[in-house]
């Protein structure tokens, strides 16, 4: 499948889904309410057949106040890939876990949690990952201080 | 709805209600992160059953650096230089995958002779890696003569690297535009020496190890994943293709030089430890293969085409790009600003995503058996820290 085509048999599928513009492969961008089950119908359609999760993470538009979650999905079975774009607010961002679609997600979304503090609904064991327990604050947010980081020379 | 995350004590007390079917207690030991066959500092918490393994929760972070985060206040250039700290073993991968996706992202040429050289190198680093996973391999089955031919072997690579790159590990020899230096004079010549000195060598790696009984024994049947566990935990490289799946980007999306050459991409057939072992042995033959194709008709040309000092600016947008490394794929996500430095850049390390099968291939074999399956899977402990 072209990308052209890829991104049609997509937007078939699920009507919300928009193409995603800007980026170096097919991808789309979909309302974060829909995450989990649009995910699963990636999966499992056979054309599609998306039964890997390559990575998931974030972006921290904070002019934008959003986060912008990216998922990108292949296809071991096609070989051809797809970016999934999901927009969720700064303040209080929430969005379903993938978890019970792809295995791997579990620990993708513990580090996207644990780094950039976006919370997964539905998570089987969502707890930090890289830092410790006790860690405050969310390094990979644009806004994030701490005692030990320095200035950059003007 | 509110979502509360946990902590790691609250895991392991849930786990720890978990009731077993006899009159036997559970109890949680702690593996690392100081144990040496965790290769660097992993810590595993495994709950057992006498000596069976009921459960593994992995517990990493211990050399965490934050790099993604230091990568959005370097130039690209610069971060280029950064992932070689990821995967010390495939230090030219991670340096390619990155000058890969800046090269597309900001259109910049490159030559055949420049891929033709990072295909060379990317396939060494492939023998080096695997030869020091053998001989590590086999110190942690007890066969301490493999550590030392596996290592004694792979001083050969790592003197051909210096001999061009001027370092053993951290190589910084690829970035955006080219390589950093043009090969030495007695490359190719080193390459050749290696190669017909290590083709009778792989022989006696079988003859040693391969064919041993107690290495069959303790290899055969443990650790089993399937193709579709395998892919559904986002494992790639050997331990996805040691499960029978012939998922190779050198074959399915051929970058660099790999396009033009023959090789064969091994697979296993029930995904155990041996299966792993295998396709990595195998995958030394076929990267041998490769260079041998390529050695003698390097183009000629430029080793640069851009200027080493000039600025990099990569357009508005998202840019994901991805290489075959030692271990699986390794992918590079780019969101960038229109700036000289990436506004949020995120690595897709393989050894992050290879490490969660040992969680689910682990669970009902023996402590030994664990340190077989950590050991097949193959992983490098800086690379999922980051």
């Amino acid at each position: 499948m072209t990308g052209a085509e890829l991104i049609s048999a997509v937007t078939r599928l699920e009507a919300a889904a928009q193409p995603r513009e800007k980026v170096n492969m097919p991808a789309v961008v979909i309302p974060s309410a829909i995450v989990p089950d649009f995910m699963r119908t990636m999966r499992d359609d056979p054309q599609l057949a998306f039964d890997m999760l390559c990575t998931h993470t974030a972006v921290d538009r904070i002019g934008e106040g959003r986060f912008e979650l990216l998922y990108v999905l292949y296809s071991t079975k096609h070989r051809h890939s797809l970016t999934v774009s999901a927009m969720i607010p700064r303040e209080n961002p929430e969005v379903g876990s993938v978890s019970g679609v792809w295995a791997v997600a579990e620990w993708q979304e513990r580090e996207v949690y644990d780094l950039l503090g976006v919370l997964y609904a539905n998570h089987p064991d969502l707890r930090r990952l890289l830092l410790e327990d006790d860690w405050k604050g969310f390094p990979l947010r644009k806004d994030y201080k701490d005692d030990f980081m320095l200035e950059l020379p003007k | 709805m509110t979502i509360t995350p946990i902590t790691l004590a609250d895991r392991i007390s849930a786990g720890h209600a978990a009731e077993s079917p006899l009159s036997t207690e559970e109890y949680f030991v702690n593996m690392g992160p100081q144990h040496p066959s965790t290769h660097g500092v992993l810590r595993l918490v495994v709950r057992l059953d006498g000596e069976t393994v009921r459960e593994v929760i992995p517990v990493c972070g211990y050399v965490h650096r934050g790099i993604e985060k230091m990568g959005e206040y370097l130039t690209y250039r610069q971060f280029g230089h950064l992932t070689d700290r990821m995967d010390y073993l495939s230090a030219i991968t991670n340096n390619w995958v990155v000058a890969m996706a800046v090269e597309k992202a900001a259109g910049i040429e490159t030559n055949d002779r420049i891929q033709t050289i990072r295909t060379i190198c990317a396939e060494l680093q492939r023998i080096q890696s695997h030869q020091l996973w053998w001989g590590v391999f086999g110190m942690d089955l007890g066969a301490f003569t493999a550590f030392l031919y596996g290592f004694r072997d792979r001083e050969m690579v790592t003197d051909i690297f210096e001999e061009t790159t001027g370092a053993r590990l951290t190589m910084n020899y690829i970035q955006p535009g080219g390589l950093m230096y043009d090969i030495h004079p007695d490359f190719v010549k080193g390459v050749k020496k290696f190669l017909a000195y290590f083709k009778p060598k792989l022989v006696e790696y079988d003859t040693l190890f391969s064919g041993n009984v107690i290495v069959q024994a303790r290899l055969r049947g443990i650790g089993c994943l399937s193709p579709e566990a395998a892919v559904s935990l986002g494992a790639t490289g050997p331990v996805l293709r040691g499960s029978g799946l012939a998922c190779d980007l050198r074959k399915n999306q051929p970058y660099g030089a790999y396009g033009k050459v023959q090789f064969d991409v091994p697979v296993g057939i029930t995904g155990d430890c041996w299966d792993r072992y295998w396709v990595r042995m195998e995958e030394m033959r076929q990267s041998i293969r490769i260079i041998e194709q390529l050695i003698d008709g390097i183009p000629e040309g430029k080793h640069m085409t851009i200027k080493p000092t000039s600025k990099i600016k990569v357009p508005e947008g998202i840019y994901y790009e991805q290489a075959e490394t030692a271990r699986g794929i390794l992918g590079v996500l780019i969101a960038s600003d229109g700036g000289e430095k990436p506004y949020r850049i995120h690595m897709r390390s393989p050894n992050f995503n290879n490490l969660w099968c040992v969680t689910k291939a682990a669970p009902g074999h023996r402590i030994a058996d664990l340190v077989a399956i950590l050991s097949s899977v193959d992983i490098v402990v800086p690379d999922i820290d980051r």
